[in-house]
């Protein structure tokens, strides 16, 4: 298994970090967190274009790079790094996660290349972010025809297809139904993260085609695979803001001295620091257990075997590091950091956002626990 | 003094004074006659010079009737004690009075953007000129300016003295072509606090407080009325007594405005009341993990409020003991807010990425959770009130001073 990372995929990351520097400044987010799709899609495509982002890990087959979730992770930091606003988590990593984990072939070879390209948007609908347990007593499916709401929806504002997750007289499905269709409603509700659009879906006698079957299990591979996705983006966004904060306290004066000089400060940086830096280690392990198993067929893989909640412990370390250093980037700046003006809060209140979505770490030490537990027995 | 015969004194005057048809006006001027607008104050300054206790006994009967209280909204009252700690006779008249009364409104012009927790290094000038102060200089972060008719203001008036000797504290008339308020909006969308510029601002002499060099000292005493503020929840002055009335419209006219800043205020320090009741809607009270955060929550708010109370106690006591009180009270709140927004995101799980009316309790569970950094840093950040507790309750060695010597020569944020 990959302990590093090679010279292509630090490239890849500087070629990345570039884009972003230029492309998504805080000045960029302010401007696209007040739009109601909350993104450019003239820098989204560019993106897409230039360094191919939207099909990063999809399977040369379907259209994509065929990488895998080590690249996935990559594109996922550098945006967290610089908040990104785009459909990337919607489109390209959820709903190409349930079609590779759900879909039959012909709707893989027909949607996954439109995804890939960044053209298509497609964004996954589910009566549940909190765990794969809930999803599925909202949104019901019967003679073809779906029915049912679901309270959050990432970037159905902007998404032509939508997946939708029912349940049906045969076991959930996946469900594939077109944004503009009659009986779609999609209302925009008031995000705590401006930088992430969400949405309420209700369908009401929408008709569907069902493009594959959905279980626990593959609910639970999807979970896994955005998981770990977004863990990426917490260490990205994590790391910006203490970077910042340590700059920060070594400019700031009070009492004669930087306040970087009293010890206080430097502890708790220092923690930070440590936190940060596991919260990555496991996110990239965590990536790279994933990439091994997907090419050997995981169960193939002793060293991945060993591990299934890895992507779990990423998660949960990541939430709970990037919310700890969102608390202290505010805190280290006094008054200045709980200000509009001052751009800290932004990446506050995606870290709040991030932590919830897909499950708080709580819910992930659980099924990390069960895992542990299921390994024992 | 009996506290039954305060009772008695206190509602047979109520019998013949109060009355909702008079104006709040009316109403406060009968008040301040009758002594009972500050009762803990000394009697030769408005007040009658009772106890804590006694005080106590004079606010329930006023609670219970419904009366309507003297003003004390925003940081009235940290200047009322203030002028009232310090002030000499002719302040005390000038000022006392109208605060009390409800017709001066104040705020706390302390921070600056170079001084924040180290609010003694201040560098706003205060000169002599033509016989008055003239004041230059920013503030920062200065909540309720917007409606202030005054400002308690702390300057610089002598740079070659050491830091803290060097300061004055005024009384500053907000209303007056040197003074600009501008409103600085916060992470959670309330502007309740402001930038106030000050260019060639006029002082008179008798709005010195306290004495040239003395700045310090005096606000040293505001401060600890605001820490101890920190502590107690906002307690609403009046009963569920039907509130009809000229007096009550006029009063709620004046909360109005004087809690327009405040009204984010219980969100930051965490919405505790709301923490049973969605546990419950939610169902999240069954998951054993929750309960655990919600139990730990519930217990550091009881125990602060049980050593608050004893502290208090031992207080009246008269000990000589050093009372922690006030700076741990604030410590905890904010300990005990960061708690609260814990718990309260482990009972939304992922809705706690809604904000906004049609979000939990209509919004003021995302507000919390935007809120509750504020508390952390307004009044004294945490890291100075541990500095606090540690050198001053506990008596550790303090740390070695990089600010001494004339105030010129201190390194400062340029
Ligand atoms: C909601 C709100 C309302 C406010 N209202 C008012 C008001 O009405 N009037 C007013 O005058 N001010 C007000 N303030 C200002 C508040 O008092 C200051 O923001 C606060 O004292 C911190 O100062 P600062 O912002 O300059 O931060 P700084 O002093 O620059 O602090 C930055 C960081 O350094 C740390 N630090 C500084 N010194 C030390 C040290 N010696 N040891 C360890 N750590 C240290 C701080 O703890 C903080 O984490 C308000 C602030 C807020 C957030």
């Amino acid at each position: 298994m990959q302990k590093e990372f090679t010279s292509d995929q630090h490239q890849f990351r500087q070629s990345l970090a570039r884009f972003m520097q230029a492309k998504s400044t805080p000045v960029d987010v302010r401007r696209q967190m007040l739009t109601e799709q909350g993104y450019d899609a003239e820098v989204w495509q560019q993106l897409c274009a230039e360094l191919g982002v939207a099909g990063i890990h999809i399977p040369e087959q379907y259209g994509g790079f065929g990488f895998g979730q080590i690249e996935l992770g990559i594109v996922m930091e550098e945006m967290g790094k610089n908040l990104f606003c785009g459909p990337f988590l919607a489109s390209s990593v959820m709903a190409s996660s349930a079609l590779l984990h759900c879909a039959s072939e012909a709707y893989k070879e027909q949607l996954l290349p439109d995804i890939a390209m960044g053209v298509s948007i497609v964004t996954l609908v589910l009566d549940s972010l909190d765990g794969p347990e809930d999803v599925g007593s909202l949104l019901h499916e019967d003679g073809g025809v779906l029915n049912g709401a679901a309270k959050i929806v990432l970037d159905a504002a902007s998404a032509d297809l939508m997946l939708v997750v029912a349940s049906s007289s045969s076991g959930l499905g996946l469900f594939l139904v077109k944004a503009n269709d009659t009986g779609v409603n999609v209302t925009s509700r008031e995000s705590l993260d401006p930088t992430r659009k969400l949405s309420e879906v209700a369908l009401i006698n929408v008709s569907a085609q069902r493009v594959g079957d959905v279980d626990l299990g593959n609910l639970q591979e999807i979970w896994r695979d955005c998981s770990v996705a977004l863990a990426h983006e917490m260490v990205g966004g994590a790391q910006h803001l203490l970077t910042s904060t340590v700059e920060y306290t070594k400019l700031r004066v009070q009492f004669g001295r930087p306040i970087g000089s009293f010890q206080a400060l430097k502890h708790r940086c220092a923690d930070l620091l440590m936190e940060v830096e596991f919260a990555r280690a496991a996110t990239y392990h965590a990536a790279r257990l994933l990439d091994a198993g997907n090419a050997a067929g995981l169960a193939a893989v002793n060293e991945s075997e060993a591990e299934v909640y890895a992507p779990h412990m990423a998660k949960a370390l990541a939430a709970d590091t990037y919310c700890n250093v969102a608390r202290a980037a505010v805190q280290l700046r006094g008054g200045i950091g709980f200000t509009w003006e001052d751009d800290t809060h932004l990446w506050f209140k995606r870290a709040k956002s991030s932590e919830v979505l897909l499950g708080g770490p709580d819910r992930h030490r659980e099924w990390m626990m069960q895992l542990i537990e299921g390994e024992v027995s | 003094m009996n506290h039954n015969d305060i009772k008695q004194e206190v509602t047979g005057w109520l019998e013949q004074n109060w009355s909702t048809e008079l104006s709040l006006l009316e109403w406060r001027n009968r008040l301040l006659e009758g002594g009972w607008a500050a009762p803990n104050w000394p009697v030769e300054s408005l007040g009658r010079g009772y106890s804590v206790d006694e005080t106590q006994v004079v606010n329930d009967v006023f609670r219970r009737l419904g009366i309507v209280f003297a003003s004390q909204g925003g940081p009235r009252r940290l200047a009322a004690e203030t002028i009232l700690a310090h002030g000499n006779d002719e302040q005390k008249q000038r000022y006392l009075k109208q605060t009390l009364t409800g017709e001066h409104a104040w705020c706390q012009l302390f921070s600056e953007p170079g001084s924040g927790s180290d609010l003694a290094g201040s560098s706003t000038k205060a000169e002599k000129r033509d016989g008055r102060w003239i004041i230059n200089g920013q503030k920062v972060w200065t909540t309720s300016a917007h409606h202030a008719d005054y400002g308690i203001l702390l300057a610089r008036s002598d740079w070659d003295l050491p830091k803290h000797q060097g300061l004055s504290y005024f009384l500053i008339d907000m209303h007056q072509p040197g003074v600009e308020v501008r409103p600085l909006r916060q992470m959670n969308g309330h502007a309740s606090f402001n930038e106030v510029f000050m260019t060639d601002a006029e002082v008179s002499f008798d709005d010195l407080l306290g004495g040239e060099g003395n700045g310090w000292a005096v606000a040293a005493s505001t401060l600890s009325v605001e820490r101890r503020g920190f502590a107690q929840a906002r307690q609403s002055g009046i009963s569920s007594v039907e509130r009809v009335g000229r007096v009550y419209d006029e009063y709620e006219a004046e909360l109005a405005i004087d809690n327009e800043p405040y009204t984010w205020y219980p969100q930051r320090q965490g919405r505790v009341d709301l923490v049973l009741d969605r546990a419950k809607k939610t169902g999240a009270i069954a998951s054993a993990s929750t309960r655990q955060e919600i139990a730990k929550l519930l217990s550091m708010k009881r125990a602060s409020e049980l050593a608050a109370e004893q502290a208090e106690a031992t207080r009246r006591a008269g000990t000589n003991e050093i009372i922690p009180a006030g700076s741990i009270g604030k410590l905890a709140a904010s300990v005990i807010a960061r708690q609260a927004a814990h718990v309260h995101t482990l009972i939304s799980g992922s809705d706690a990425m809604l904000s906004g009316e049609h979000s939990a309790e209509s919004g003021m569970v995302a507000e919390t959770l935007i809120s509750v950094p504020a508390i952390s840093i307004a009044g004294g950040t945490d890291e100075i009130q541990r500095n606090i507790i540690s050198e001053r309750v506990l008596g550790m060695p303090k740390e070695q001073r990089s600010d001494t010597g004339p105030f010129r020569d201190i390194k400062r944020n340029t």
